[in-house]
């Protein structure tokens, strides 16, 4: 047996296909719109929401025994703030024009329903362990749908990718451009993440008929 | 045995086939099959979807054709070789040379929209196990009449490819969709490619490739090909007169500019009953109110002359009809059985709110200076919510006067 037994495999890899929090549960959405229109965005807003989710996880399952149930969300919410700041202050600190970039979707990293779902759902039931593989799976499972929709709308809207230019120079017409492609401006608009994301879905579900709701 | 008979054996031979439907839907297209499509929410009355659809084909033909010579009109004439036309029957509009130029240019934009749509619909149809429905027939026609007459080609199958699937595949197909395809594909393109859908270069054919020569270093003058509503909005003087806007003898998407054909085509879609007198009408009294209030506002001296909107905001309400697509709009798109409202009291608010918004945004955004695709699209979106109301209003009117009765 490795380090995971079967189980806590089941936690990693279940939130990242067939329990995804974006395409399955459609949590998140929100800062996925908003954030994708570049890679580099994208992956510093998994970041963030991985270590949110998997050191928050981790505190709430270790308090799980001493929150009065009736304040649990209360405490939630200041746990989550608290890891929130910290992100936020070392983007300023570390990342200056990135955080420009993210804004208030760093801020609005509380209210993403995905930390709140699994600290109600899970680490108020299960050991820190446990919460800790939770939280990285489904935090994962966030971050890969960011970066596949960050992919997309970065290379066919900018035609770079984390910044760099791969197609070409627009301006210059080199590359791609020289024989009249051109940027789709459209999939810099937060409705073109929303298709994308809804692509997505279609996908995934034409692949496994299991999750086809009626 | 004729052919027809050797078609249908055939057919029914290969019943079981997956490629069958693709059979079908060109066999129905060029031959009379035995058997049309009668499904479909929008099939109310006991038509076939085929005659409908050959209906507004048939309604928008003339619009193909004066847009074709109008391509080669408005290329010419921006570059100076032919005199202004004066009038629809000017000898230097219709000419072979102007014709030439517009099959050149449009009939690529038909063959395009036709073949890459009609692609998408055949692959859904065989995934999907269907029949091949004729609902693209109609917005592969409009599709190439809403676009500048300079789009390049692959973007402009990109837009097809992206309304036919996401405008309506994924909704159901033909029947099902919520928004006009058409109208999906002219708004697709507009926001991923403005440089091409707006400014004043794209509407007159050659306008963007001298541009291109000028900043190479050739020596020559730059086409200027402002529409109508683009002079308007940046206050400036419009060098067209209402005739010219009457017949159509303006730079414009292909072929909304003659609103003498569009009309023609209008009445012939009223007399067939396909098209929806009381939307095309209603739009039109929406368009006029709007035109109204900001004449209004502009009497009352409530807004400055040096205000952004002045210019948009004087012209006279009625003109409004005649210049930019507002009447095409009515005529070809919001009356789509499929998206409109359905009642005939939600026909006149669904139709009202179009022309009204429509000259709204018109007016108030210069970022789209036409706003009639935007407001047909939201007022699509709204469209079930309208006849819900509509319908609960007369389920309760009923109820009551049942009340009153067994009172």
């Amino acid at each position: 047996m490795g380090l995971l037994s079967k189980k806590d495999t089941k936690l990693i890899t279940d939130p990242l296909a067939d329990n995804n929090p974006i395409t399955i549960q459609v949590l998140g959405i929100c800062s996925a719109l908003a954030i994708t229109a570049e890679l580099k965005a994208s992956l510093v807003m998994g970041i963030a929401v991985l270590f949110v989710l998997g050191v928050g996880n981790v505190v709430i399952s270790l308090m799980r025994n001493i929150i009065p149930s009736k304040i649990r969300i209360i405490v939630q919410l200041i746990v989550v703030a608290a890891l929130v700041i910290i992100v936020d202050q070392v983007l300023k600190a570390f990342a200056y024009e990135l955080s420009k970039t993210l804004a208030v979707f760093v801020g609005l990293i509380i209210t993403n329903c995905i930390i709140m779902g699994r600290f109600e759902a899970f680490a108020l039931g299960n050991g820190p362990w446990k919460s800790f593989l939770d939280g990285i799976g489904n935090a994962l499972g966030y971050a890969v749908i960011l970066l596949i929709v960050g992919f997309f709308r970065e290379l066919l809207g900018s035609g770079t990718l984390f910044g760099i230019p791969v197609l070409g120079d627009p301006i210059e017409k080199t590359g791609v451009y020289a024989i009249g492609y051109e940027n789709n401006g459209f999939m810099l608009m937060p409705p073109m993440a929303l298709i994308v994301v809804g692509l997505i879905i279609w996908v995934q579900r034409s692949r496994n008929k299991a999750l086809i709701e009626d | 045995m004729g052919l027809k008979e050797n078609l249908h054996k055939f057919k029914e031979k290969n019943k079981d086939k997956k490629w069958i439907p693709a059979f079908n839907a060109i066999h129905t297209f060029l031959y009379l099959p035995n058997e049309t499509t009668h499904g479909g929410t929008h099939i109310k009355a006991a038509d076939d979807l085929k005659r409908t659809m050959n209906t507004v084909i048939m309604a928008l033909v003339p619009c193909l054709i004066f847009g074709m010579f109008n391509a080669g009109y408005q290329h010419y004439l921006a570059l100076g070789e032919i005199e202004s036309a004066n009038g629809f029957l000017g000898a230097s509009f219709w000419t072979l040379d102007n014709l030439i130029v517009g099959l050149w240019q449009v009939l690529p934009l038909v063959v395009v929209s036709y073949g890459v749509g009609l692609a998408v619909e055949f692959v859904f149809a065989i995934i999907k196990g269907h029949e091949v429905e004729e609902g693209y027939l109609v917005t592969g026609m409009l599709v190439p009449l809403i676009v500048p007459v300079d789009i390049p080609l692959w973007m402009l199958a990109v837009a097809v490819i992206f309304g036919v699937v996401i405008g309506k595949e994924v909704f159901g197909g033909t029947g099902m969709n919520i928004l006009n395809p058409a109208l999906t594909i002219r708004a697709f393109l507009f926001f991923a490619y403005p440089t091409w859908m707006s400014g004043d270069k794209v509407w007159v054919h050659g306008a963007v490739e001298r541009d291109q020569m000028i900043a190479d270093g050739a020596n020559l003058d730059a086409i200027s090909g402002e529409t109508i509503l683009g002079s308007y909005a940046q206050n400036n003087a419009v060098a067209y007169d209402y005739w010219d806007m009457f017949w159509g003898l303006i730079p414009g998407s292909v072929g909304e500019t003659s609103k003498f054909l569009i009309i023609i085509g209008a009445l012939f879609l009223i007399f067939t009953k396909v098209g929806s007198w009381r939307i095309i009408l209603s739009t039109l009294v929406g368009a006029l109110v709007m035109g109204l209030i900001f004449n209004g506002v502009v009497d009352s001296g409530w807004i400055s002359e040096s205000s952004k909107f002045y210019g948009l905001m004087s012209v006279p309400f009625w003109q409004h009809l005649i210049i930019g697509s507002i009447l095409f709009g009515a005529v070809y798109m919001a009356t789509d059985p499929v998206t409109a409202s359905q009642t005939n009291k939600g026909k006149w608010i669904y139709g009202f709110l179009i022309g009204f918004i429509s000259i709204m945004i018109r007016v108030f955004n210069p970022a789209y200076p036409e706003g009639v695709f935007l407001a047909i699209l939201l007022m699509n979106v709204f469209a079930p919510t309208i006849d819900h109301y509509v319908v609960q209003g007369n389920v309760k009117k009923r109820m009551k006067r049942l009340k009153v009765k067994t009172a």
